[in-house]
Formats: structure tokens, C-alpha cells, sequence
């Protein structure tokens, strides 16, 4: 039981970070129809930020964790967003009205570029930090000696997941930006019609998109103490099966899948074997679409009239 | 035609490939008065307002729309979301375009982009929740709740747009439409699918917002008891060009009109021109 409970503590923090990079693929294709492949890479190039920023604020002296960590979070969701909004306008917007598959091409394309590019800038080496937030709690030592750990990073990944997504929930439903999003989602020909500017609302979805898988780079770099240019690839398959996994172009699903992806792995890791936790975890994801194939919270697609 | 024209059309033409879908067609439409623009099925009357409302590129012609304040713009220049933010049109479409999955009340909201954004500094002052910002947003609501009472459709503000009922949603368009506050409204067969109540309620709104908030309006209809009870001038197409222009009396009475409704049989044609009498 004391095993479970670790292991639930650690599937679910494993899951956050999953599902801030799911809701950049389900907006996306939300908003445009097309899967970002290259979005796994903006969460790699998200770590390096953080990691070259981290690096740049202890090099000045600067020693007071939370300084560092606020400023850090702020510098890669801006850069990262950046990058966002420049994959966007080079890559897929020229392709928009071109024929369904173009901008997934791209797509592949700008993730293969993203990759190499970090591999090039910044060696094929894995970048390690040391450990920033140390620390935590134990919440419970069993008659065998087990003891269940919750550390501070857990505590600090689940804690900023929760507040960004206030924040993004808050953004969707409640604000002009939201408003114009959802429009453009439902029928883009109309929005334009009542005056929303659709290139910069998609613009603005993938800025926003960029700026969560920062901070899940960040969050990954904190609990696991490296990058590499490569790790965008499996965590962004794995994020992107947390999607369709929710039900690809819904939020909450996003959310729920990254947290379900994160759970299987992490609980198959520890029953099972290591070797096949992706195994497990893809596995899961063909009977769930094979019995429910939007997803769980997906809706069917209705062709417009 | 004499007056103050809103809008005009000089030689537009419109040619899919070989196919004249429009050709050398001329009208205009005056400020504050409703036109309607008539024609058998095919006729090239939606293919005008998709020239209008920058979906299609014309072929030739010129389509010039004069603000209050005189100055013209050039809409066969302007596309996409410029043809509300500078021009200032709003248009309906034959069929029902809301955004099914969000409530009455934010569908007008997000008509009321363009007053928003300018006063959320362009998104970020909004975000940051600055006092400009939140009388705007303010103001907005007070409009599409002003909007939602004069289509009768404010006891089901917050429900998601795409369960309201057929006559529900066409009046719920107009009011979106009209949130954008448009110097000219083209509504592309407003009362299709509506009966007789229906229709006679659209007649109402489409007068009062022409009498009351001075919106100039160009109507493409089929229902000819609309046409003919609120038209100020009416404009008939067949084939692509005019065949007719007039005020209601004289196009009813028109044999070209009624030739070209219901081809030689004039007996029925008459019967139909009455029948919106």
C-alpha cells in the first residue's frame, strides 16, 4: 500500500508535466486541424532556455532560489513563445490553404530542424544541473522501512501545473482573447467576418501553447536534472498520445490524458517492467480509441454543412 | 436614383473560369434604407454578396462603400476581417453560421471584437485588467444584453447557441451581425425556413433597425411578403445581370420581373407578385 501511494505521488507528477505539453497539441489542433509535431521540440528548446538562463543568473552571483526560479520561469516562457510564434509564421501559416497533409509535413520538417539545431548549438551531450530545490517531506514510514516520500520539486510541479491551468482555463472561457479563440475554432470563415483577425488568433494559440511546454521543459529540468536535444522527441509522443488519449481539442482531456499516461507508466515501471512502460502506456491508448475513439472526453467531429 | 448612397456597385463582373456568374452589374443603395436585391435561384445574387464581403475577388467593377463621414472605401480591395473593422459591413449567411458550442451572450461578445481590442491595448492591458479595459468590456455586455432584449432571446443568454430553435438562432445572427455595429448590414435571406409569424416578427426587427439605429441594410429574399413589405428599392437579377430596378409598386407590376420568375406563365407569376401584396 505505502508503494502504491509513492508510486501514485510520482505517476501524478509525471503526469503534469505530460499534460502542460498535451494542451499545445490539442489547441492547436483545435484551432487549425493539424498536429504540431514540432511541439515536442519547443518544450526540449523550453528546458535549454531555462537551463542557459539558470546557468547565466548563478554565473552573476545571484544565490535566492525562488529569484532565480520566478525569473527563469518568465525569460524561457517568453523566449519559448518566441519560438512559438516564429514556428507558426514560417513553417504553417504559408501552408494553410494548402492541401491537409502540407502543414504536417512542415511540422515533421520543424521538429527534425529544432532537433538538429540544438544538437548543433548545444553538443549531443546530456546538459545536467545540480539539483536546485532539495528537500521534502516524509509522510509515512511503514513497520518494513518503506517511507513514502512527497519531495519539495513534486510539491512545486503539481503546484505550478495547478496554477497555470487556473490561469489558462481562466484565459479560454473568460476573456475577449478566449472568446476569439473559441470562434476560430468553430468556424474561422464567420470569425473573420465579425472582425477577429484569425492569423494573429492562431498566432496567439500557438505563442500560449509554447509558453505551457516552457515551463513543463522547466519542470522537467528541475525533476530530472537534465536536458538533452533529443528529449523532446519521446515526450512529445507521449504528450501527444495524452491528447488524443482526452480526446484531441479538448482541454480538460489533454489534462486528464497526460495525467492517465503518466499514472500507467509510472505504475507499470514499478509492477511490471521498465523496458515496457511505453509499451504499456501506447497500449492503453489502442484500447481506449478502439472502444471510445474520440478519446474520453472527445467529442465526435460533425461535418459542417 | 437620386440621394444619398451608402453603397455602389459599378460594372461588377465575376467569372468562375468560363462559367458568368455576375456581369456588368450596376446598382447602388442608399444610406439608411433597406434594398433588396431579388432574383430566381442562380441568378448571382449570393455571388454579389461574397464580392461584397471579400469572399470572392471580382473580375472586374468597382464596389464602393461612403461612410457618414464621407470617406470611401474600395471593398473589392479589402478581405477577411477588414471588411468589419475598416468597412464596416456585417453579413448573414443562407445558412446558419453561429458558433453552435458557446452561448447567445458570447457569440455577441465576440462581434464586439474590434471595440475590444482597441481597448485592451491589443490583449495585453486586457489581461492585466486596466479600468479602460473593463468599462469597455462592460459596454459590451450592456449591447449584446441591449441585443439579446430586442430579439427576445434574453432569458436564454448562456445557452450554448447550437440548441436554440431554428427561428431562435436566424434572429440571434442578426444580432450578432448588428453587434458589430455595421454602417451596412447584408443579410442573405434572413426569413428562409421561417413561417408566417416568424416572418412578419424579422419584418419588424429589420424595420426597426433601420428606423431606429439608421443601419442601412442590402437583403437577398425569396419570401416576397417580406420583400415587398419592407423594401425601399428593390434590384432583379437573372443570369448573372440586372433585369429590373425599382421601388416595391413598380417591380411587382414589372413583366420582365415576372417573366423571369416563373419563365411564360405570367398568370402564376402575377399570383406569387400578389400574394406579397
Amino acid at each position: 500500500m505505502d508503494y502504491f501511494a509513492q508510486q501514485l505521488i510520482n505517476g501524478l507528477v509525471l503526469g503534469s508535466i505530460y499534460g502542460l505539453i498535451a494542451i499545445g497539441y490539442t489547441m492547436v489542433y483545435g484551432i487549425v486541424g493539424m498536429i504540431n509535431f514540432a511541439h515536442g521540440d519547443v518544450f526540449m528548446i523550453g528546458g535549454f532556455i531555462a537551463l542557459i538562463t539558470f546557468l547565466l543568473l548563478v554565473s552573476t552571483g545571484l544565490t535566492a532560489v525562488p529569484v532565480i526560479l520566478l525569473i527563469v520561469i518568465l525569460v524561457s516562457m517568453a523566449i519559448t513563445a518566441l519560438y512559438g510564434w516564429t514556428i507558426e509564421r514560417i513553417a504553417y501559416r504559408p501552408l494553410r490553404h494548402s492541401f491537409r497533409l502540407a502543414p504536417m509535413l512542415s511540422a515533421i520538417g520543424m521538429s527534425f530542424v529544432l532537433t538538429n539545431y540544438s544538437q548543433v548549438a548545444q553538443g549531443a551531450r546530456v546538459k545536467p544541473v545540480p539539483p536546485v530545490i532539495t528537500g521534502g517531506y516524509t509522510l509515512h514510514e511503514s513497520a518494513d522501512g518503506f517511507v513514502i516520500q512527497l519531495s519539495n520539486i513534486q510539491i512545486v510541479v503539481v503546484i505550478t501545473t495547478i496554477v497555470l491551468l487556473a490561469i489558462f482555463t481562466w484565459l479560454v472561457s473568460r476573456t475577449r482573447l478566449g472568446r476569439d479563440m473559441r470562434a476560430c475554432e468553430q468556424d474561422q470563415t464567420m470569425a473573420a467576418l465579425l472582425g477577429v483577425d484569425v492569423d494573429r488568433t492562431i498566432s496567439m494559440t500557438f505563442v500560449i501553447g509554447a509558453a505551457l511546454a516552457a515551463v513543463a521543459g522547466l519542470m522537467y529540468l528541475l525533476y530530472y536534472g537534465l536536458v538533452d536535444f533529443f528529449m523532446g522527441f519521446v515526450a512529445g509522443i507521449k504528450a501527444f498520445t495524452a491528447a488524443v488519449l482526452g480526446g484531441i481539442g479538448s482541454l480538460p482531456g489533454a489534462m486528464l490524458g497526460g495525467l492517465a499516461i503518466g499514472l500507467i507508466e509510472t505504475f507499470w515501471s514499478a509492477y511490471f517492467s521498465v523496458e515496457y512502460k511505453d509499451v504499456a502506456a501506447f497500449s492503453i491508448l489502442i484500447v481506449v480509441l478502439i472502444f471510445m475513439p474520440t478519446g474520453l472526453l472527445g467529442r465526435p467531429e460533425v461535418e459542417k454543412v | 436614383m437620386s440621394g444619398d448612397k451608402i453603397l455602389s456597385i459599378d460594372r461588377l463582373a465575376m467569372r468562375f473560369g468560363g462559367i458568368v456568374a455576375v456581369q456588368d452589374l450596376s446598382f447602388a443603395a442608399e444610406r439608411k434604407k433597406i434594398t433588396a436585391l431579388i432574383g430566381p435561384n442562380g441568378a448571382g445574387k449570393t455571388t454579389v454578396f461574397n464580392c461584397i464581403t471579400g469572399f470572392y475577388k471580382p473580375s472586374g467593377g468597382a464596389i464602393r462603400l461612403t461612410h457618414d463621414d464621407g470617406t470611401t472605401v474600395a471593398l473589392e480591395r479589402l478581405s477577411d476581417f477588414r471588411i468589419a473593422k475598416q468597412a464596416k459591413v456585417a453579413r448573414t449567411f443562407q445558412n446558419i453560421r453561429l458558433f453552435p458550442g458557446m452561448t447567445a451572450l458570447e457569440n455577441l461578445m465576440v462581434a464586439q471584437h474590434n471595440a475590444l481590442m482597441r481597448a485592451s491595448g491589443f490583449t495585453l492591458l486586457g489581461l492585466l485588467g486596466v479600468p479602460t479595459y473593463r468599462d469597455a468590456e462592460k459596454r459590451a455586455i450592456d449591447l449584446a444584453t441591449d441585443w439579446l432584449k430586442r430579439v427576445n432571446l434574453i432569458d436564454r443568454a448562456d445557452d450554448a447557441a447550437g440548441n436554440f430553435a431554428y427561428g431562435d438562432q436566424r434572429r440571434l445572427e442578426i444580432a450578432r451581425a448588428m453587434c458589430t455595429e455595421p454602417a451596412l448590414l447584408c443579410l442573405d435571406e434572413p426569413a428562409a425556413g421561417l413561417n408566417a409569424r416568424e416572418s412578419a416578427a424579422l419584418s419588424e426587427l429589420l424595420l426597426s433597425i433601420r428606423d431606429e439605429l439608421g443601419t442601412s441594410i442590402l437583403l437577398i429574399e425569396h419570401d416576397m411578403s417580406v420583400v415587398m413589405e419592407i423594401s425601399d428599392h428593390i434590384v432583379v437579377m437573372d443570369h448573372g445581370v440586372k433585369i429590373a430596378e425599382g421601388t416595391p409598386r413598380e417591380i411587382r407590376d414589372d413583366p420582365k420581373v415576372i417573366a423571369a420568375y416563373l419563365g411564360a406563365d405570367e398568370e402564376e407569376a402575377a399570383a406569387v407578385m400578389e400574394g406579397g401584396a
